[in-house]
């Protein structure tokens, strides 16, 4: 189903930013469900230093809006003990570039609880976290880290690139009985889009969506890029190349088949992720589509996303070494 | 009485020199220490353990046969949902920040059980031990820290630990108390952490320091002599049996005479022969449960990954399997 297609489907739409789809979603699931609560450094009162929970502390209170101290590990294994009891922590690690020093509780705590305890306990624990570069935060605020995350068993990782995805991804990870991280990027939080506010919307994990349908090459990108690589399709389709352009929206589980499906069609492939080039997402999702649809490429796959390097502090060199849509382009352009 | 431990651990160790389990960690010597600490806790309250903790786990129900057959590689007999027993922590400390975690929870549902973290002298050293004690003390998390301090963190002594004077000081950082117990008396240990569980109910978390000896080797991986002289430099109230100090002091109490001994060693016996039966006829763990336990909803990608390994081992034939 194509991503218009399913918002069609939901009654109503509402515009808002990514930001407000998050916080729409976080607000709408402590509603909901009593267990359900925030937990992280500065959410509270402060409402976030990317004010994300703006607002929440006010309607929901100390206790269910919870600011912790400075503590990764402290509250990434506080969220791993709560959980196996039932209740369901959501946490904020302010820049996923920190989740080195709770790693720990993350790999080897977090998304192994579950399976030491013989599958007796679930792990209802939400991980929101945010990345990427433009910002001018330079390297150590800059990083994208879920091919790290998407790499443990144990755990889920999604990443949004629209507004509607935001929401039916975040309310799907907080009702999920399993870890996941949710990836935001930074760049995107302005961003606006079509959101059903219907409250049972969902994106279940694990399921694509086509942005935009083409004949010519399929582009499958993530958080900024999405946007980014339609805009591009846009343009190119002037040119009389139509682009494919989909969201993976779920990292691991990754949506294989619809990807898959798409090559078929096109017989090209770009993959436009904001990670770092070598051993990535990238790369996972360029192994899956050569095991299934090898006999339908007709060009080599193309990768788009980070060099291996950190995020410069200079605003003009992060510009250069972030990738963007006219990476996107000529990545196309190879290839057409 | 904790002969049971005393016994169960000595078999344990035979067990495992005869290759019938992989490597286990004894806690012969601190039996007093962790025995009076479990007696403290209520149905309710969870047991935050670790692998040298089993002589608590044995005490807080958990079937001997559960202990060995996680030694025998079932990773879910690690932990007991059913009587609130966390899986054994190995990766030292971080078992810390769980136990916070339970405590906020516990609050958050406004329920009445406490939590009991074991934890050795060398986990303090840890950043898990920081985050995990300052959790608690700030969200006021019913925990108590039961640190048993048995001189020994596989060869490094307890001095090279930490600069620390005692262990116990260490909670006046965190805005609680800090406790230091006679490990070796099982009755003061029992009532210690019974009185800091109560203290911990209200919202005061506790850092109790049970001081004991590790008799044994750290793991049966290890040989102490490389590392440690004979008898310890260590006060004898330290290193003395508990096991033996108690059972005199229940004979001079006039509550124990050989009969009742002779009694009990006989459960025991029965009881041990039984759990290795038990383990024993465990049935083979099935190729599919290396998946079942990791996700709540599985993803296409394991469901592919395990119908793979069940149809290759399914064959007739299991020869195929090594061609
Ligand atoms: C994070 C981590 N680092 C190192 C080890 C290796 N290790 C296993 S047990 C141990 C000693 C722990 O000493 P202590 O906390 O005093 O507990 P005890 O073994 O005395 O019960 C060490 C270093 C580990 N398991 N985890
Ligand atoms: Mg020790």
């Amino acid at each position: 189903m194509t991503a218009q297609a399913e918002r069609e489907l939901e009654t109503e739409t509402e515009t808002m930013t990514v930001r407000e789809a998050v916080r729409q979603a976080l607000r709408e699931e402590l509603e909901r469900d009593e267990d359900v609560y925030l937990m992280g450094e500065d959410v509270g009162l402060f409402g976030g230093v990317l004010e994300v929970t703006s607002g929440l502390y006010d309607e929901f209170g100390a206790e269910r809006v919870r600011d912790t101290p400075i503590s990764e590990a402290g509250f990434m294994g506080a969220a791993t003990g709560a959980a196996a009891t039932g209740t369901r922590p959501v946490v904020e690690l302010m820049f996923s570039d920190f989740a080195g020093v709770s790693m720990e509780q993350i790999m080897n705590q977090m998304a192994k609880m579950r399976y030491m305890f013989g599958g007796k306990a679930e792990m209802p624990v939400t991980v929101r976290t945010t990345e990427g570069g433009g910002m001018g935060a330079a390297s150590q605020h800059s990083g994208t880290i879920h091919t790290w995350i998407a790499h443990f068993p144990g755990l889920k990782a999604v990443a949004p690139g629209t507004a509607a995805s935001a929401k039916g991804l975040t309310k799907a990870a907080i009702r999920s009985n399993d870890p996941v991280f949710v990836f935001e990027n930074k760049m995107i939080y302005e961003q606006e889009g079509a959101v059903p506010t219907d409250e049972e919307f969902t994106i279940p994990l694990g399921e694509a969506a086509v942005e935009r349908e083409g004949e010519d090459v399929t582009v499958v990108a993530t958080q900024r890029l999405v946007g980014e690589s339609l805009q591009t399709a846009e343009s190119l389709a002037e040119t009389g190349v139509e682009a494919e352009v989909i969201d993976p929206r779920s990292l691991y589980p990754l949506d294989t088949e619809t990807i898959v499906e798409s090559v078929r069609k096109t017989g090209r492939l770009i993959v436009a992720d904001e990670s770092p080039l070598s051993y990535g997402t990238h790369a996972e999702i360029i192994a899956r589509v050569q095991e299934e649809a090898f006999f339908s490429l007709d060009a080599p796959i193309q990768r788009v996303g980070t060099p291996d390097t950190h995020m410069p502090f200079s605003t003009p060199l992060e510009q250069e070494v972030l990738p963007d849509g006219d990476d996107v382009r000529e990545a196309i352009e190879r290839v057409t | 009485m904790y002969k049971r431990q005393r016994r169960f651990d000595e078999r344990a160790l035979a067990l495992q020199r005869r290759g019938w389990m992989s490597g286990y960690p004894p806690y012969r010597g601190q039996e007093g220490s962790q025995v009076g600490a479990a007696h403290a806790l209520a149905a309710e309250d969870w047991l935050v353990p670790t692998y040298r903790s089993n002589a608590m786990q044995l005490a807080r129900g958990v079937p001997m046969s559960d202990i060995l057959l996680f030694r025998r590689g079932y990773p879910e007999y690690a932990s007991d949902h059913d009587l609130n027993v966390f899986p054994q922590a190995v990766p030292i400390a971080t078992q810390i920040p769980h136990a916070a975690g339970l405590g906020m929870a516990a609050n958050y549902g406004d329920s009445e059980e406490a939590i009991c973290c074991y934890l050795g002298d060398g986990a303090t050293s840890e950043g898990d031990f920081h985050e995990g004690l300052n959790f608690a003390g700030v969200f006021e998390a019913p925990v108590v820290f039961f640190c048993e301090n048995n001189g020994w963190a596989i060869s490094t002594p307890r001095e090279r630990q930490t600069a620390s004077d005692t262990i116990a000081r260490k909670a006046e950082a965190y805005g609680f108390e800090g406790v230091r117990v006679d490990g070796n008396d099982p009755l003061a240990v029992r009532e210690l952490v019974a009185a800091a569980l109560e203290r911990a109910r209200e919202g005061r978390p506790v850092l109790v320091e049970s001081l004991t000896y590790r008799q044994g080797a750290h793991t049966t991986s290890d040989d102490p002599s490389r590392y440690r002289d004979e008898p310890a430099a260590l006060p004898d109230w330290r290193t003395a049996d508990p096991l033996e100090r108690y059972d005199s002091f229940l004979r001079e109490e006039g509550v124990l005479d050989d009969d009742d001994v002779t009694e009990i060693e006989d459960e025991v016996e029965a009881e041990l022969e039984e759990a290795v039966e038990v383990a024993e006829s465990a049935p083979e763990p099935e190729p599919g449960e290396v998946f079942d336990p990791v996700y709540a909803e599985p993803t296409p990608r394991l469901a592919e990954q395990r119908a793979r390994l069940e149809e290759f081992a399914d064959r007739e034939d299991r020869r195929d399997l090594e061609r």
